[in-house]
């Protein structure tokens, strides 16, 4: 008898694809708390963590290692269900976004055609929207459930940040949209590939805005308001400890790996590898190369994530909100009237 | 008011252009700034593979000196402890007897010479005041020590190996001679 007539292959390959995706993430994020410490170190004249193992290369397992061992501490008067559950959603959120991500085109195996995506929804951007705005909860609840002053102000600062800057990505979004005419992740990349232009010559503007807006999402500097620590003693995870506050840290990585490549996806042609004809390799090593150009992609704009916050000092709170509400949403508005205009007019 | 020096500079009021209060430019003028640290050289001393060297005139732990023949060249006379101005120095003094004359370059001697480390502050003037030649400060610094007891060396502590028996760690110990 018959329950479910479900394509078991389809849903295996399905699942090693999430369990190398999700491994994958995290080991990225692993080496990139190293990767920031290095290159804070390089910016500012110092050496960095050089000590574990050669070039310091085994200090993130160093550090995780600490993170578990250190006691693990529940607040009496923290909301101990709220508490755990705050880190967890925040961990979650973030690796969610993976899912609608094109690493790269197609590859062959065992007979199969296998598409390098997990899941290739229609609405692959409003899927990431979504999934991003979840990340917030978990930043709220964490600093709901510590019963602390300067975590509650701080989760505060983050909603309301999150939320102003959200619209504004929205609005830059909604042109970039207009020019590509999907909101299938995969068409988009799928439009920029082979000769054609990236979507970064079309939205110039557009991609600064989403670029801000992404930054001030992840809470990087100059928009980690949320942790500032010399305000907030030191942000919404200030009561956690051991592998709970690890899970916050990480997740933010993970968030900027995310938004990496996503921005890679959305303006900078994604798996695209620019003058390169891919029919001139096999489909497979192409699709390989593919992976490769789009991990290089996100090594960059984590780079200049991580330049940029050792440059620039943080936002007072009401440039931040000014920055937000004054300047990028009415620029965005204004982008996308231009937009529309010029897509009226070549027609 | 008048201006003692014509360093002065009025702050400039003019408001901020457009492409000023956009911050866009000064934001990648900035980038640019920490981009060119990238390659510059790093002053890091990687310490404990790494030394800096110490200055000649430095003055670090004591050392009690020997002569040549590795006799003992301290008399016990105290001018260091009247000259100390931390009052770190504390000796005994004793009498050579007979068949110590290897030992000992002078009729006296000291039979207990102890410094507390956690009380001198290494100025060097039990060095000026010795008229013997007997103490200088080397260029090594006390190592950390769990009890207090531990900071109060006495003469095995600081005497100098002595070159007729033990050569290369005299050689050692003496080091770079100001």
């Amino acid at each position: 008898m018959t329950i479910l007539a479900l394509d078991w292959a389809l849903l295996a390959e399905k699942l090693i694809m999430i369990a190398i995706i999700v491994l994958a993430s995290l080991g990225i994020a692993l080496y990139t708390t190293f990767a920031e410490r290095k290159v804070a170190a390089i910016l500012q004249d110092r050496p960095g963590p050089s000590r574990a193992g050669p070039f310091g290369l085994l200090q993130p397992l160093a550090d995780g290692l600490k993170l578990i061992m250190k006691e693990e501490i529940i607040p009496n008067a923290a909301n101990k269900w709220l508490f755990i559950l705050g880190p967890a959603l925040a961990m979650t959120a973030s690796l969610m976004t993976c899912a609608v991500i094109p690493w790269g085109s197609a590859i062959d195996v065992f007979g199969r055609h296998i598409e390098l995506q997990i899941a290739d929804v229609n609405i692959g951007v409003l899927y990431v929207f979504a999934v991003v705005s979840m990340g917030v909860y978990g930043i709220m609840i964490g600093g709901w459930a510590s019963n602390n002053k300067f975590s509650l102000m701080s989760a505060l600062r983050a909603a309301s940040q999150a939320i102003s800057y959200e619209l504004a990505m929205g609005l830059a979004l909604i042109a970039l949209l207009m020019t590509t005419g999907s909101l299938s992740l995969k068409t988009i990349v799928e439009q920029q590939v082979g000769g054609n232009w990236w979507n970064i010559v079309y939205q110039p503007l557009g991609f600064l805005i989403f670029f801000i807006t992404a930054m001030a999402e992840c809470n990087r500097t100059p928009f980690d308001l949320p942790e500032a620590e010399n305000e907030l003693n030191f942000g919404y995870h200030q009561e956690y400890s051991s592998m709970k506050l690890g899970f916050y840290l990480f997740a933010e990585y993970i968030n900027m790996i995310m938004s990496s490549a996503i921005m890679a996806s959305m303006y900078f042609g994604g798996y695209d590898l620019p003058f390169f004809n891919e029919a001139s390799v096999a489909p497979n090593i192409a699709a390989m190369i593919g992976v490769g150009t789009l991990l290089i992609k996100i090594v960059l704009f984590i780079f200049l994530f991580m330049w940029i916050r050792w440059t620039i000092p943080r936002f007072r709170y009401d440039q931040l909100m000014g920055l937000g509400w004054k300047t990028l949403i009415p620029l965005a508005l204004f982008n996308m009237l231009v937009t529309g205009a010029v897509i009226l007019a070549t027609q | 008011m008048q201006a003692l020096t014509n360093k002065a500079q009025a702050v400039n009021r003019k408001p901020m252009t457009f492409l000023e209060r956009l911050y866009l430019i000064n934001i990648i003028k900035g980038m640019m700034i920490t981009f060119s640290h990238m390659f510059k050289k790093q002053p890091t001393i990687r310490y404990p593979e790494e030394k800096r060297e110490f200055s000649p005139v430095f003055r670090g732990l004591h050392v009690l000196n020997r002569d040549e023949e590795g006799r003992e060249r301290c008399t016990a006379c105290g001018l260091c402890a009247v000259a100390c101005p931390a009052e770190a120095i504390t000796m005994e003094a004793a009498e050579r007897i007979e068949g110590e004359e290897n030992l000992y370059r002078e009729e006296k001697y000291a039979a207990k010479y102890e410094i507390n480390m956690l009380r001198c502050i290494f100025c060097g003037l039990c060095e000026d005041a010795c008229p013997k030649d007997a103490i200088y400060l080397s260029e090594t610094f006390a190592p950390a020590n769990f009890t207090r007891k531990g900071f109060i060396y006495g003469k095995p502590d600081l005497l100098i190996p002595n070159p007729k028996t033990e050569a290369e760690a005299y050689a050692e110990a003496k080091g770079v001679e100001a």
